[in-house]
Formats: C-alpha cells, sequence, structure tokens
C-alpha cells in the first residue's frame, strides 16, 4: 500500500505526511510533484497543507490547475482515496472536488493551537476505527479555514452524512466557543458524497507521535492505509 | 485593451475583513460609514483581441480564475486609455516601473 503525497510550490505538510506515512505507520510512500501527471502507484493521494503558490489570488486557486490535479480528479473519479489536508481541502474545493470554499478565518487572526474535533461518522475510508461522537485533538495551522457554502449545499452536505469532522469541545460539544474560524455549522472536514475524497483544515500528520503531543492523527492515517489496501478502482 | 476587474465577496457572506475596516474608520470619527466590503481589484491588459471577443474572454477569466463564484461575485468594464495605476511618480523603484500597491487580503 502506498501513499502519494502531492508537492506544489510552497506546500509545507509534504515532508510531515511523508515522515508518519513512511517512519510511523511504515507504509509506502512516493512523493508527487505537482507538474507530473503520473501518480506512480498511490493508493492514497495526499493534498498536503501549506501556502501553494504563495496563496496568491486566493489560497489554492492556482495550485487547483497544476498538472497533477488532472490525474487527482481521474483517480477521485474511479474511487481512488483523496486526502486534502489545510490547503489541500482549499485546493479541493477550489478544483470542485468538494464542495464550498474556505474564507478569511472570522476572527482575522492565523489560528495555530490544538483544536478538538467530534467524528460525525466512522464509515468513511478515514475514520474506519473510529467511533461517531468519538472526540479528536488534532492542531490546527490556518488563516483561511472558515468552510463555508450555500444553504442548499450545506444541508445536503449535513442530510447525507459528509460533515465528518466538526471543531468541539473537549467534551465533544459542537460549540460557537469551540470554533475557531467561523466555519458554518462548525464544519472541519467534510467527505465527497462517495466517500472517497476528505478534505479537513486540522493536521492529522502533527499528532501522530507521543513527542509531539497527540497521536490522534494516527489513527486517520492508520484507517487510510486500510481503506486503500482493499480498494479495487473503477 | 485594459480589463479592470472587481471580485466582492458575496453579500449574503461574512465579511470579516469589512467589519474590521468599518470598526476601523468608526474609530477615526467617520460614523456615518454603515457598512464596508473589501474585495479585489485586477488589471487584465489584453494583446490585440476585439472588444467583444475581449468582453467574452474575461468573462471566461473570471468564472475560471480571477473569481471562486462560491464566495464571490465578479463584474469588469473594458477600457483603451492607459491604467490609471501605471505610469510616472508612483513611488516605486528609479525605473517607476512595478509600483507596488498595498493589497487587502
Amino acid at each position: 500500500m502506498r501513499f502519494g503525497v502531492v508537492v506544489f510550490p510552497g506546500s509545507y505538510s509534504d515532508r510531515d505526511c511523508g515522515h508518519v506515512v513512511e517512519d510511523v505507520l511504515g507504509a509506502g510512500l512516493v512523493y508527487l510533484w505537482h507538474k507530473d501527471r503520473d501518480l506512480r502507484g498511490a493508493d492514497c493521494v495526499i493534498l498536503p497543507g501549506g501556502f501553494s503558490y504563495g496563496d496568491y489570488l486566493r489560497a489554492g486557486a492556482i495550485a487547483r490547475f497544476s498538472p497533477v490535479m488532472d490525474s487527482v480528479a481521474e483517480f477521485a473519479a474511479r474511487g481512488g482515496l483523496v486526502w486534502g489536508i489545510c490547503n489541500g481541502f482549499q485546493v479541493l474545493c477550489e478544483a470542485g472536488l468538494l464542495p464550498g470554499a474556505l474564507i478569511r478565518n472570522a476572527g482575522l487572526e492565523f489560528r495555530c493551537e490544538w483544536s478538538h474535533l467530534r467524528c460525525e461518522r466512522a464509515g468513511t475510508p478515514f475514520t474506519g476505527g473510529l467511533q461517531a461522537g468519538q472526540v479528536l485533538r488534532l492542531p490546527i495551522a490556518h488563516g483561511e479555514g472558515g468552510y463555508v457554502a450555500d444553504p442548499a449545499t450545506l444541508a445536503a452536505l449535513e442530510e447525507r452524512g459528509q460533515v465528518v469532522l466538526r471543531y468541539c469541545d473537549a467534551e465533544g460539544r459542537a460549540v460557537p466557543a469551540a470554533n475557531p474560524n467561523g466555519s458554518l455549522h462548525n464544519v472541519a472536514g467534510i467527505v465527497s458524497e462517495r466517500g472517497n475524497v476528505l478534505g479537513m483544515m486540522p493536521h492529522p500528520e502533527r499528532a501522530a507521535e507521543v513527542e509531539l503531543g497527540g497521536t490522534d492523527g494516527l489513527l486517520m492515517f492508520r484507517a487510510a492505509a486500510e481503506a486503500a489496501a482493499e480498494l479495487t478502482l473503477a | 485593451m485594459i480589463a479592470r476587474v472587481v471580485v466582492v465577496p458575496k453579500p449574503v457572506l461574512n465579511d470579516p475583513q469589512g467589519v474590521t475596516v468599518r470598526q476601523s474608520l468608526h474609530a477615526l470619527g467617520f460614523a456615518e460609514v454603515a457598512d464596508v466590503r473589501v474585495g479585489k481589484y485586477i488589471e487584465v491588459r489584453l494583446d490585440g483581441t476585439s472588444e467583444e471577443e475581449a468582453r467574452s474572454r474575461v468573462d471566461d477569466m473570471c468564472r475560471r480564475l480571477l473569481a471562486n463564484q462560491v464566495i464571490e461575485d465578479y463584474r469588469f468594464e473594458l477600457a483603451f486609455s492607459p491604467s490609471p495605476l501605471a505610469g510616472k511618480g508612483r513611488g516605486g523603484g528609479a525605473d517607476g516601473a512595478g509600483a507596488s500597491r498595498d493589497e487587502a487580503r
């Protein structure tokens, strides 16, 4: 089983994701330069955090046109696992692989802190082994993490169980005080209708080792690895 | 030909930058300011197109890249005159080129 970590100019979590995949999880790893259309046999493609193209124009607005994204879109259409983290989530929304958009944090601050997240749905390829209602602790680091979508889209996401992670307090309550950026409905992570594309603002790769203060992120990497290993693409 | 594109956050969206600027204007004594929205101004200089073709192409540029229609509205006008932002004495380097302007982000 092999993870493919895309590298855009300005990505900065690529090495962190690669470290978790290779050194912590012990899974296969390839880095995918954004200009290369070859996904090199990746079973799960990660779009990492960072400031691709300096967040010029809008975060992810230019990276979404990189050649590799054609292959990522085609891979997703065939059911392949695609995992967008932070800037990766922004790229997925700009590319239309996920609905909605991420806007400037409501308080205008860059929020760099631990956050609690409630897992809303355990059955996705990225949350296998978790339980609905389980509270995870992952760090966030973003200035444009406010998830927005029009009312009809938001209602559909909720109804179809596409909201996978929600900002909450330590007790698992999705209250306004636990919302670091003004995301509608405290949305921290969503999945595509089919369930194979996940976008999330928090950084699971920064909570995969005890030394960094938490290992809840490793739960998601393990889930993705197991799910990808069992997947047969169209 | 110059296309002058304005991209603004959709009215329904919370615009924290706009709120902050409004508060700052109030603090400066401009109590009459009811609302502020902060957007972007983008200038696109086009070579050798007709106005009709330019209109269609710039619209395409807006839809595909310059504006994210999930969160932004756009409008533009085409002009044949030089850009108001180009030219001499803009406080840039000695060659007068590449005048920088603060960009609201």
